[in-house]
Order: structure tokens, then C-alpha cells, then sequence
């Protein structure tokens, strides 16, 4: 028996741009009990529909029906929908500290739920909190009770939300993005626990994320979301493993794991569209690798397939796999030429802050407590680790943006500690970094032609009309149209801006470029489209890498070698494909373990 | 928690040190002689000279300051130039206008400019947001004088004219005296130095509960199925505390200091208008209590305002 059941829904939101097409006739029906998957990248407008559902979209244009419990929801008051939000529907998101009033108990937060859904007494109210926190797995959930929300870890903070969400017992929890924020090994914890709930409550889940390697592990059903429109819908296992649309099968194609290590992945080409317009064809044409001429002239038809999905495409049979660049290396060696000649060594490194002084009582902390390693010539070390691991802090101290506490960092034999002003200016040219948020580190008021130009005048290299000229070849090499020299950062989307960090990183021709985080900020398909060509340009140019990231999928592609990182220490370092496959180290085996490896796709060679 | 507050009162000290010597040094180097206008145009120079050694003033400048830091200590502000009264007791005579204003209006400003921000906020581009932002651009660009003005013609002269008091012109009447009394004669006044800062809160609260609504705790909030009511009050109001006390703070210890044009409008003898006098008469010593006695409470403010944020947020209360 269907609980949810969405019919033509059209959602439109009227913004300063003009109105944002976010759904565009979407149906769906969620079964009691199950957990309903919603994939889709970052405007999709799966978010969207959440909110919908909740009534928490006053100011949209709304059409369509949202049957729940006998009733449709588009045609209730706001009391009405008031009383069902938090008692029959609830909805935990994204980011558990930010979703957590700073300023209230957590034990207040969930006791207001109650209380406001029950007619009982605070000692009662107080005593439901308790045991719900127990049933999330909050230790000492009674003194915890009086805790604030930032007196919990992440993912303590997820359970929390959990906990207000179960508490009434609704018929239907929305869980948006719920372990996006999270570190790997807690993400499992987390989907673990909303599935016992399910299991144990009844309560269907409406699971939307990013994530198809999450949905392919605990989805009954998946639907697949792209620019406003439900391009697939059916089971998990018709929908993920012989996937009818081309853009979900585009979309399970990008992931590395899909791929063998080191090899070119399968990228979306273009980026998704602006949902201001309504295409009069399919949404997806413009970047379709198996478009027909009728695909962007008119709407296409909703298909039936016989393992019970639906996709709407002008192709009849369902999506090949689009595994043409898969090709087997026996050895990665092949594509990166190793030598003997270490570009970094790291020998004992620590970094710590020093206690706050004598009157103080703030100890001191030591972020990084003895890391050795080496990065041979030509070659790329990954470093993976979950947050808090002092990976970004090893980033920064080799690039020599912050100072070692002690030990010994060399860059092309030469140790950085004794150099000085002058030194240090040439050996920037020789190490650059790419960081991970591409908003936030170009400068929004400076033009991209100035922005990649800067290491050009900075370091006195080239000026005039020869900066302007090896500008516009990085943004040619980088994959960026040299047109846009004058355009402002703003303009250009998550992806394009990556490429514009990279170029910066590439103007003077360095020999170790560190990458720290730089496409987790991404999607999925635009993801491909970067570490491809982090690839190309290391054979191109001979470059070293190291490779920081939390997901050892993009690790695991890129890397020849791989250093594991826990509390400021390496646990494990070995060759890529070693780690991968003989996991040495419990917590190697344990991240392993957590991460969600997607199905593998039937063709897939 | 202790070694906070003792490092704080430390820091006062030393602002309150730094505020004197240079209010006393400005004095000094300013021009206009304040023997020579004690004494009169006619008064001779031997006169003259008399009285500048009565007052001290013919000694070494860091001889004055040392003496004026050292009686300062023990809580003697010196004697007016003019009327050889001590400072302390004209400023404590003074106190009672001023505070009296100064808590009415803050309670009016606040009962007003908070309220509006919310309204305003909670539907931006709406009707009420539109006249709650011109309530704000009006309440900024007016003049607390042309207000003043304004408000003792409509309420005070013109029902004088068709032969009725509807409020006094001003004047301060005693709280102790008559509570009905003092609140009559404070009503302008109160109104006058409220609405233009309302204006100011209204400013502050519209745009900081339009951030504050946009946050995802707010979505959890509605999600929960609190009434709009509650969401905004209980989830956002409560969550802009922290900055509307920082804000008000200074503002508190800057009408304590004295609300010179109010005061001077209305003919209240507040601190403000015992300042504008002594600057008129280069009463020496009643300037330098006025500033010492802003600055105080512009630093207990500010210590206050540190103790109440521990109090509003429990992020900073575990960090202590």
C-alpha cells in the first residue's frame, strides 16, 4: 500500500531570476515501510520535493496531487499541515549542526517535538526523549539529555536528529543528504540505524542524496531525479544495475569505482541546466552521448520496461552501458614513469599549537605526531583519511603555508626548513596547491584572466601581452574556453572553477602540485570531467601529486600509492591496489568496509 | 570564568586611564584661558593671574594631571571652576534626569523597533515589510532635534493655543514626588530619543532575523509542526539575543553619558545638558567627570554585555 503518492507534480519557485522550473509533472509512490531512494546532482530539485511534501514552500507555484494518508496534502490549510509535520511526516537533512538550535538542549529540542504533537506533561515528555535517545544509541542518554548540540560529534548530532524524527512515530520520514556531512565509517552507522528504524517502526524512509552507492545498498526503490524531471523510476535493483536512461547510466559510468584504477573514467559531458528555461525537448539532450535529432524537439514519451521501470526517453531499449573507455591496465606503472628521485620526503613531522600560555588552562594540541613518507618523481600519493585526521594540516605544512613543529620536510632535496626569503620564493614555483572549495578560493571580485595570471606577476615571469597569451593556453590546456578571460568567478560553474584553481596551479610549472579535497565539492559527473583531467595533465606534464581526499573511491583511481591517515598518523602507506585488496590495518579494513561500492553494471567488461 | 572578569575590570582600568589623560591634555593644549573667563574682560592681569594660581593652573601640566589621577582614585572629581561645587555632587544631582530618560526610552525603543523588525522580516516585500522599512528610513534621517521640535509644537503649543495642556514643555519632576508626574513630563522626551533609535533596532532585528530565518534549524523547527508563532519567537527571535545586547549595551551606556540633544530640547538637568554648560564655560573639571563618568559606563557596558552573552550562549559558556 502506497503511504506517498505524488501525481504530476509541478514546482515552481519564483526567484529574482524568474521562476525556477524544480519539478516538471514528477509522480512517484512510496510504499509503507520501504526505503524510497531519490538520486539526482545538485539542482535536480530532489531537495525540492522534500519541502514540498512538508508544505515548507509557501511561496511556490505548486500543481499536481500529493496523496498521504487519504489525503492530498496540496489541498490542506497550514494548521493542517502543521499538525502532520513532526507527528506522521518528519525530515531530518544535510548538515546535523546546523539543522540543531545552538541555543537550546538537545533533550529541550526533542521534547518540544513531542510536546507539541502530544497532550502530556513535560516529566512525561522528558521520559519519551530519554528512551528515543537510547533507541538511536545515545550513551547516558539522561544526562545527555542536557547537553548542547555542539557538545556532540557529527554523527551523535545525526542521531539526535533521528532520534526527534522517530520519536512520534511518523508514517514517513524525509531523510535529505543525511550522511552527506558525515566521515565514512559514521555514514554507515547512520544508514544502518534509519534502516533498523524502518524495520522497527514501520516508517517508510524517502532517502534523497547524491550518493547511487548509498541507494544501491539499502534502496527498495530508486528514483532518479535530473534538472527538475524524474528521468527513471523503479527498483533498486532494475534502476542501478540495468539502468533505461542514459543519464543514469552516465551517471553510475562516472563513478571510479565503476572503473579500473588510473584509467580515464566515463564523464557527463557539459553541465546541467538552467532550470529558468523549460526545454521543449528532453532536459538531458544537450549532454546525451546517445542524443537523436527528435530528443531536443519534443518531450519524450514515459517507457515501460519489463523488470517493472519507467524512463522517459525517445530511445525504445534501455540505455547501453557506456563502457567503451574501459580498458584493463595490468599495471599503472605504465601510465606514470617511477624513478628513484624523490621529489618530497617527510621525514618525522610534527605540528601542534602550543598550549595557550601560562594562565591558561587550553593544552596543546599535536595535529600531526610523527609522518614519514616519500613522493617519488612523476608518481601520485594519496592520502585518505576522515575528518579531523590532520590530512589538510600535512597539505599545508608541506606546501610551507604553516611552519612544522619538528622534523624534516625535503622538496627536491632540498629541506625547507633553513631556507630563506628568496629560497622560498623560488620553491613556491616549484609546489602548488588546489583547495578544495572552488567558491570560495577565487577571489569574487577578480577576473579569471587576472586570477590564473597572478603567479605569472607575482613571480615577475611574464607580463603584457605574453601573460595574456600563456593565460588564455593554460585555460586551453585546463579545458576552459580562453574567451572567457574576462569573465568573474561567479559566472562560471563548480567544475569550471576547479579547472581555474588548477590552471593557477599549473603557470609556472611546477613539479608537485597537492590537491587537497579538490573535487569533493563536486558532482558526481562533473567529478569525472576533473580527475580526468588531473590524469591527462600529470602524463602530459610529468607532474607529482599528492592527492588528499576522504573517499578512497577518488583516491584508489588516481594514486599509484596510498597512505592511510587516523589521528595524525599514517596507519597503513602501500602500493594503491595493495591497500585496495589486502587491507593490512583494521581501520584500512573498516573504511573499506563503509564505503558503498556501486553495482557493478551489467556489460561492464 | 574569574580570571575573564579580572582581566576584563583590568582592561577598563587601564581605558578609563588612558580617556582621562587624554581629555586632560586636550584641555590643555586647546585654546581659551578659563582664569581669564572666570575673572571677566575687566579684571586685571595680576587678577587674572590670582585666580589661575587658585586653580592650580599655573603648575607643570603632568603636576595637575598626578594630582588630578590621585584625588581621582579617592572618588574627588575636584570643584567647578565656576561655582566652586564639587563635580561629584552635580554630577549625582544630575543622575536622576538622566537615568529616568534614559530607562523609557530604552523600554520604548525597544517595545517599538524590535516588533517592527520582526514584522518586517517575516514577509520581505510584503505590505508590512514595506512600511516597517519606511517606519526605519524615516526614524534614521530625522533629526532628534527636529523631532523634539516637531513634537513639542503638535503636542505641547499648539493645545496651549486652543487653551489646554496636553503635556508639559519639560522639565524634570522627581519620580519619589509623584510617579504620574514624572512620567507626564518624561512622555516627550522618552518619545523624542525613542523613535529615532527604534528605527535603528528595527534596522538591526529585520536584518538579523531575515539571516536567521534562512537557517536550517529554522527548517527543523517547521518540520517539527511548530506554529509559526513559536518558530519565529522561541527558534529565531531567541537566536538574535546576542547581537540586539550588543547593540543595546552601547547604547545604554550612551544615553546613561548623557542625551545631550533630548536633554537640551526639553530642558531636562541631565548629564547631557550639564556638559553643553561646562563646555560653555570651560569648566575644566565638570568636562573631564562628564567624559570619566561616559566612559565608565561605556566599559561596565561592555563587561555586562561579555557576562550576558555567557548567559545566552551556551557555545560560550563551555568554552570558559
Amino acid at each position: 500500500m502506497a503511504i506517498l503518492e505524488a501525481r504530476n507534480l509541478n514546482i515552481a519557485i519564483p526567484t529574482g531570476d524568474g521562476l525556477v522550473h524544480a519539478a516538471q509533472n514528477v509522480s512517484f509512490s512510496v510504499e509503507a515501510g520501504e526505503l524510497f531512494g531519490i538520486a539526482g546532482e545538485s539542482g535536480s530539485g530532489k531537495s525540492v520535493l522534500a519541502q514540498a511534501i512538508l508544505g515548507l514552500l509557501p511561496t511556490a507555484e505548486i500543481s499536481g496531487e500529493i496523496w498521504f494518508e487519504g489525503r492530498d496534502l496540496l489541498t490542506l490549510g497550514p494548521r493542517d499541515l502543521q499538525k502532520l509535520r513532526g507527528a506522521r511526516i518528519a525530515m531530518i537533512s544535510q548538515d546535523p549542526l546546523s539543522c540543531l538550535h545552538p541555543y537550546y538542549t538537545i533533550g529541550s529540542q526533542i521534547s518540544e517535538a513531542i510536546l507539541t504533537h502530544k497532550h502530556i506533561g513535560k516529566a512525561a515528555a522528558k521520559r519519551e526523549t530519554i528512551e528515543v535517545l537510547a533507541k538511536v544509541g545515545i550513551a547516558a542518554p539522561d544526562e545527555r539529555f542536557s547537553h548542547y548540540p555542539h557538545q556532540f560529534s557529527g554523527g551523535m548530532r545525526q542521531r539526535v536528529m533521528i532520534a526527534m524524527a522517530v520519536a512520534l512515530n511518523p508514517a514517513l520520514l524525509i531523510a535529505d543528504e543525511p550522511t552527506t556531512a558525515l566521515d565514512v565509517t559514521v555514514q554507515a552507522q547512520i544508514v544502518e540505524l534509519l534502516d533498523a528504524m524502518r524495520r522497527e517502526l514501520g516508517t517508510a524512509v524517502m532517502m534523497i542524496t547524491h550518493d547511487l552507492g548509498l541507494l544501491a545498498s539499502v534502496a527498495d526503490h530508486v528514483m532518479v531525479m535530473y534538472a527538475g524531471n524524474r528521468m527513471e523510476i523503479g527498483r533498486r535493483s532494475a534502476v542501478l544495475a540495468a539502468p533505461a536512461h542514459p543519464y543514469t547510466a552516465g551517471l553510475l559510468a562516472s563513478s571510479p569505482s565503476n572503473h579500473a584504477p588510473g584509467s580515464p573514467l566515463t564523464s557527463i559531458a557539459g553541465q546541467p541546466p538552467s532550470l529558468l528555461a523549460r526545454p521543449s525537448g528532453c532536459a538531458f539532450a544537450p549532454r546525451c552521448a546517445q542524443v537523436m535529432p527528435i530528443c531536443s524537439l519534443e518531450r519524450p514519451p514515459e517507457r515501460a520496461f519489463a523488470d517493472g521501470s519507467h524512463s522517459i526517453c525517445w530511445r525504445e531499449s534501455k540505455a547501453p552501458a557506456p563502457m567503451a573507455p574501459v580498458v584493463r591496465q595490468t599495471s599503472k606503472q605504465a601510465a606514470s614513469v617511477a624513478t628513484d628521485d624523490p621529489i618530497v620526503t617527510v621525514r618525522d613531522l610534527r605540528f601542534g599549537y602550543p598550549s595557550g600560555g601560562p594562565f591558561s588552562k587550553r593544552a596543546g594540541v599535536e595535529i600531526l605526531k610523527g609522518i614519514s613518507l616519500t613522493l617519488e618523481r612523476g608518481r601520485t600519493l594519496g592520502i585518505v583519511g576522515e575528518s579531523g585526521c590532520g590530512k589538510s594540516t600535512l597539505a599545508r605544512v608541506i606546501a610551507g603555508l604553516v611552519p612544522a613543529s619538528s622534523g624534516v620536510i625535503e622538496i627536491a632535496g632540498q629541506d625547507i626548513a633553513g631556507l630563506d626569503a628568496a629560497q622560498w620564493h623560488s620553491l613556491r614555483k616549484t609546489v602548488q596547491l588546489v583547495f578544495q572549495d572552488p567558491f570560495g578560493s577565487l577571489n569574487p571580485r577578480r577576473r579569471v584572466g587576472s586570477i590564473i595570471g597572478d603567479p605569472f606577476r607575482i613571480h615577475g615571469v611574464a607580463s603584457g601581452a605574453e601573460r595574456h597569451k600563456r593565460v588564455r593556453d593554460l585555460m586551453a590546456t585546463v579545458g576552459l574556453n580562453p574567451e572567457h578571460y574576462n569573465r568573474f568567478p561567479s559566472e562560471f560553474s563548480g567544475g569550471q572553477r576547479q579547472r581555474i584553481g588548477i590552471a593557477r596551479a599549473l603557470a609556472l610549472n611546477p613539479s608537485l602540485i597537492i590537491y587537497d579535497e579538490p573535487v569533493s565539492a563536486l558532482d558526481v559527473s562533473i567529478q569525472a570531467q576533473v580527475l580526468n583531467l588531473i590524469r591527462a595533465l600529470q602524463k602530459e606534464l610529468g607532474l607529482s601529486y599528492l592527492f588528499i581526499s576522504h573517499d578512497l573511491a577518488v583516491v584508489r583511481h588516481v594514486s599509484d600509492e596510498i597512505a592511510v591517515m587516523k589521528e595524525g598518523r599514517i596507519v597503513e602507506m602501500g602500493d594503491a591496489d595493495q591497500i585496495y585488496t589486502t587491507p593490512q590495518h583494521p581501520y584500512t579494513k573498516s573504511l573499506l568496509a563503509a564505503s558503498n561500492p556501486l553495482p557493478r553494471l551489467e556489460g561492464a567488461s | 570564568m574569574i580570571s575573564f572578569l579580572a582581566s576584563r575590570l583590568a582592561f577598563a582600568g587601564l581605558v578609563l586611564l588612558v580617556l582621562s589623560a587624554f581629555v586632560f591634555f586636550l584641555f590643555f593644549v586647546a585654546p581659551g584661558d578659563p582664569a581669564r573667563l572666570l575673572t571677566g574682560e575687566k579684571a586685571t592681569e595680576a587678577q587674572v593671574a590670582q585666580v589661575r594660581a587658585n586653580l592650580g593652573l599655573d603648575r607643570p601640566i603632568h603636576e595637575q594631571y598626578l594630582s588630578f589621577l590621585g584625588r581621582t582614585v579617592q572618588g574627588d572629581l575636584g570643584f567647578s571652576y565656576r561655582n566652586q561645587q564639587p563635580v561629584t555632587k552635580l554630577i549625582s544631582n544630575r543622575m536622576p534626569a538622566t537615568i529616568s530618560l534614559g530607562i523609557g526610552a530604552v523600554l520604548m525603543w525597544l517595545a517599538l523597533g524590535i516588533p517592527i523588525g520582526i514584522m518586517s522580516a517575516r514577509h520581505p516585500g510584503s505590505w508590512r515589510d514595506r512600511m516597517g522599512q519606511g517606519f526605519i528610513l524615516v526614524g534614521v534621517s530625522f533629526p532628534t532635534f527636529v523631532l523634539g521640535m516637531a513634537l513639542l509644537y503638535l503636542l505641547y503649543f499648539m493645545p496651549r493655543q486652543a487653551g489646554f495642556t496636553l503635556f508639559p514643555a519639560g522639565g524634570y519632576k522627581p519620580f519619589l514626588a509623584d510617579p504620574l508626574i514624572w512620567a507626564w513630563h518624561m512622555f516627550l522626551p522618552w518619545v523624542t530619543l525613542a523613535l529615532t533609535t527604534a528605527a535603528i533596532y528595527a534596522r538591526l532585528t529585520r536584518g538579523e532575523m531575515l539571516a536567521v530565518m534562512g537557517e536550517d534549524y529554522i527548517r527543523t523547527a517547521r518540520a517539527k509542526g511548530l506554529s509559526e508563532h513559536k518558530v519565529v519567537l522561541k527558534h529565531g527571535f531567541r537566536s538574535i539575543l546576542t547581537p540586539l545586547t550588543t547593540q543595546l549595551g552601547a547604547d545604554i551606556a550612551a544615553v546613561l553619558g548623557g542625551a545631550i540633544v533630548t536633554e537640551q530640547v526639553f530642558g531636562l538637568q541631565g548629564i547631557g545638558s550639564l556638559a553643553v554648560q561646562a563646555v560653555g564655560n570651560q569648566d575644566r573639571p565638570i568636562i573631564i567627570g562628564v567624559v570619566l563618568l561616559a566612559g565608565f559606563f561605556i566599559v561596565v557596558a561592555n563587561i555586562m554585555v561579555d557576562l550576558l552573552y555567557v548567559l545566552l550562549d551556551p557555545r560560550v559558556r563551555n568554552a570558559h
